[in-house]
């Protein structure tokens, strides 16, 4: 069943074809992850999901209906969440009350209530902060809780971001170079949290990444793109053995390699 | 050192941190309770200044420092307050339900300018809002047959249910009134601060995109952090309108916006502390200015000087100082000195180092 | 601007020091320029990375402090520039003008020429334009960021003394006449930020506006015309007329 689906979804940026004619589907309960050299249009890909821009054609639908009608604060109700691949924290407060506000999809308290902190916003963050908590277990982050995110180093800082995107309770999760930046124990680390997340929550994962052992080794499906096209889509190993790919990351005559 | 150990989630949710803490401000509640029998009149006037300026001050910091929003036009929200709750008055409508009232439409108005500005930030929203704050000074004038123009309008006793509040004769009872409102808005800030709302507001400061990202709707927050902010320092003006008992339209001009602003930055933005640090500055500066004064000429051996425009010149030096060594402001300063002795002899002086970045253009957004 | 009036004032006045006006103008230059370089390197330089309202809020302060210095030092009644020129017009067919609008005219447009040609031709203007949009980058270019931001305050208290100056010649200032920099924000707005000629458009606007709207409204609600048009601007059309603002990719 098709969770998450592109159909030739094509954006110019003036003159520049950002993404162009890209269509692809995500299963329900998979991981996939979008490869390909810098500039290729996959963030852009992720954020027309976030729909911070507008499509030139083409649709994007999640489970069956499209959301091009939604605005961008409209999409997490739907249950999709994102990290940035160059983490956009809120700075000046505390690893819980970034992880709290990934919780704010689900406010069910109005402005009154809260003013007057009565009893039902009381059980709410009880609430909250119970499920942020699991989540703090899960990634391990329990010691830095408390700390201001300014503090924080970088690979701390990607998990939180993990964090906060999980803390939505998303039926999708949209990773944005999960990797980038984090030592190889850190990606270690990653790999396993991407297939617990799959395996355990069964939360679906749409990845973009450039470290190819954490798609390879967590991915059910990968796509290629190179200048906002798209080059091949298969298992990890077909497309990394794949000529249009090798010839779009290395140019004619090489082989493909591991980064 | 302290340890707090945390036996539940309400260990983060309540008010109060821990039981020294609510005991200080058991005490400092009580002390502030017990102030008409301390000082005298002069002093108790002057308590309640402070105290309106407080109110107007955290309803600028909910702006500010919390949501992230620049306004220099607050001048005008306490200007709405202001004569609004006096025309009602005039027109024979209840103290008791004028003065809500009027913060609430003063809340209104906020929500109505802030809805065409929404889009703009940093500089152009600061410059938007100036121009609102001038504009206000001429509505006013324009205005006349409802507010007096330029001669103004009085304001009349307080009436509740009888009982006569007025600034002069009974300055205890109006310090009261000004406590119990001072109050009020404190408790609902806190309540805010600690509920999703008051988070979605931080989001919205530090990053609007991922805010959106975690479904905060970005144009409603806004919207609605600007209808408070301008509903609770509208509430301050009309409070201000008793206080000076004659107010015209020079009274809420561009410079008591300017004030107000600088005020909150020397308190230190982003706390609730940081309103009531910057209205005992501006409260207590004329004061300070004139003993000093005095001070110097009597040991100068000159006679009396009188400097017009020296306060604004002093609180400019000051605000400037702050800025330059001491961003976090007055409450910044109180914290690091509170860790110091907290974690003696461990504190260490970059603890609080903020995270200093190169300048981009705001053009590019 | 106010400040770099009053230091004519004083320089040339002759019930100040009585100086040639020839020789005081460029004086009186040099002195705002020097302020406003020294400003930058004692003060602004140590709010380096800070944002950039924290600035503005600080020129606010510091307009207030100059405010009330020249009120200690001048009194706060307000004075006229003695102009060598005054009194004498020019005749334009049926146009009359006086010798100091026709000046204030020249200047105007000689200065928006020069400094447009500095800041688009010479490797110091365009150095300032990078310093001002990037300035990481600028670094990287080998641009001295702080030495260039230094010069950019010299040149703008310059400028500002120039304009002083010449509102002075029209009319009698005083201290609070500072505050008429609040419209000085307006006219750059309107026009756009980074756009020289812009501010130009913008100020000229600004000027014109408010005399229009007096000849078809009543006088109070004239007043108001600059600024709501202002505000109009930045509702619909942010970065002003001539704007450098582009949308960023994230």
């Amino acid at each position: 069943m098709s969770l998450l689906t592109l159909e030739n979804v094509t954006l110019k940026f003036g003159g520049l074809v950002a993404v162009n004619n890209v269509s692809f589907h995500v299963g329900e309960g998979e991981v996939f992850s979008l490869v390909g050299p810098n500039g290729a249009g996959k963030s852009t890909v992720f954020n027309l999901i976030s729909r911070f821009y507008d499509p030139f054609e083409g649709d994007i639908r999640f489970q069956g209906d499209s959301i091009l009608k939604m605005r961008s604060d409209q999409v997490p109700s739907l249950g999709i969440a994102r990290t940035f691949q160059n983490i956009e924290l809120f700075e000046q407060s505390t690893v819980l009350q970034n992880l709290l506000v990934g919780r704010h999809r689900h406010r069910k308290s109005n402005l009154v209530s809260e003013i007057f902190f009565a009893p039902s916003v009381r059980d709410e963050e009880r609430r909250h902060r119970a499920v942020v908590e699991e989540v703090i277990d899960f990634l391990e982050l329990q010691a830095f809780r408390d700390k201001y995110i300014a503090g924080l180093p970088y690979g701390v800082r990607k998990v939180v971001e993990l964090a906060r995107a999980l803390a939505t309770e998303p039926k999708i999760l949209l990773l944005d170079e999960p990797a980038s930046g984090l030592s190889v124990e850190e990606t270690q680390d990653m790999i396993f949290w991407v297939e617990d997340i799959k395996k355990q929550m069964g939360i679906t994962v749409l990845m973009v990444e450039h470290d190819m052992s954490l798609v390879a080794a967590a991915s059910d499906r990968v796509l290629a793109l190179a200048d906002g096209k798209e080059l091949a889509i298969g298992t990890a190993a077909e497309v990394q053995s794949h000529p249009a790919v090798i010839e779009a990351y290395l140019g004619t005559g090489g082989r493909a390699s591991d980064e | 050192m302290r340890f707090v150990f945390k036996r539940s989630y309400d260990a983060d949710i309540k008010l109060f941190k821990h039981r020294p803490q609510a005991l200080w401000y058991l005490a400092l509640f009580i002390f502030v309770l017990a102030l008409p029998w301390l000082v005298d009149e002069f002093f108790l006037g002057e308590a309640t200044n402070v105290l309106i300026w407080a109110i107007a001050g955290m309803g600028l910091m909910l702006l500010v420092g919390h949501a992230g929003q620049a306004s220099l036009g607050h001048a005008a929200f306490m200007a709405v307050g202001c004569y609004t709750n006096i025309i009602m008055i005039e027109r024979g409508v209840p103290f008791l339900i004028s003065f809500p009232l009027s913060g609430i439409i003063a809340g209104f108005v906020g929500v109505l300018v802030a809805l065409p500005v929404l889009r703009l930030h940093g500089i152009y929203l600061a410059i938007a809002t100036l121009a609102v704050s001038v504009l206000s000074d001429d509505f006013i004038v324009i205005l006349e047959p409802w507010t007096g123009g330029v001669t103004g309008l009085v304001a009349p006793n307080i009436d509740i249910f009888g009982l006569e509040i007025d600034r002069y004769g009974t300055p205890v009872e109006f310090y009261f009134l000004t406590l119990l409102v001072t109050l009020a808005v404190l408790v609902g800030y806190r309540n805010l601060l600690r509920a999703p709302l008051g988070r979605a507001f931080t989001a919205l400061r530090d990053s609007e995109i991922s805010a959106q990202a975690m479904g905060v709707n970005i144009r409603r927050t806004k919207a609605i952090a600007f209808g408070i902010s301008c509903g609770v320092t509208g509430l301050a003006g009309g409070l201000l309108g008793y206080y000076a008992t004659a107010f015209n339209n020079e009274t809420f001009n561009l410079v008591l916006s300017i004030q107000l602003l600088l005020m909150i930055v020397i308190g230190g933005l982003g706390s609730i502390h940081g309103a009531f640090f910057g209205a005992i500055v501006i409260g207590f500066l004329p004061q300070f200015i004139a003993i000093t004064r005095d001070g110097i000429s009597g040991v100068l051996g000159l006679g009396s000087v009188t400097i017009p425009g020296i306060e604004s010149g002093v609180f400019a030096v000051i605000l400037i100082s702050f800025i330059l060594f001491e961003p976090l402001g007055i409450y910044g300063r109180w914290i690091k000195i509170r860790t110091y002795f907290e974690l003696f002899p461990f504190y260490r002086k970059n603890m609080f180092k903020r995270q200093k970045s190169f300048l981009k253009t705001e053009r590019m957004r | 601007m106010m400040f770099g009036a009053f230091i004519t004032i004083w320089l040339t006045n002759s019930d100040y020091l009585g100086v040639n006006f020839w020789l005081a103008v460029p004086i009186a230059l040099l002195i705002m320029g020097a302020l406003g370089y020294l400003l930058d390197m004692v003060v602004l330089q140590r709010m380096f990375g800070q944002p950039q309202i924290a600035v503005v809020i600080l020129t606010i302060a510091l307009g207030f402090i100059l405010r009330f210095a020249a009120g200690a030092i001048w009194g706060h009644e307000p004075q006229s520039l003695e102009f060598p020129f005054a009194g004498s017009a020019i005749r334009l067919g049926d146009l009359v003008l006086g010798i100091e609008e026709v000046a204030v005219i020249v200047v105007t447009l000689l200065l928006t020429l020069v400094l447009y040609l500095f800041f688009n031709q010479t490797k110091l203007g365009m150095g300032m334009q990078a310093a001002s949009q990037n300035q990481l980058a600028a670094y990287y270019m080998g641009i001295p960021v702080k030495r260039i931001q230094s010069l950019v305050w010299g040149l703008g208290g310059v400028v500002a003394a120039i304009a002083g100056i010449l509102f002075a010649s029209k009319g009698a200032i005083d201290p609070s006449s500072g505050l008429l920099g609040i419209k000085a924000f307006a006219a750059a707005v309107i026009g756009g930020m980074g756009s020289l000629p812009g501010a130009l458009i913008g100020g000229i606007i600004i000027g014109m506006v408010e005399p229009f709207a007096q000849y078809f409204l009543d006088p109070q609600s004239a007043r108001i015309a600059p600024y709501m048009i202002l505000l109009l601007v930045l509702i619909l059309r942010p970065a002003g007329l001539f704007a450098q603002m582009q949308k960023k990719k994230v």
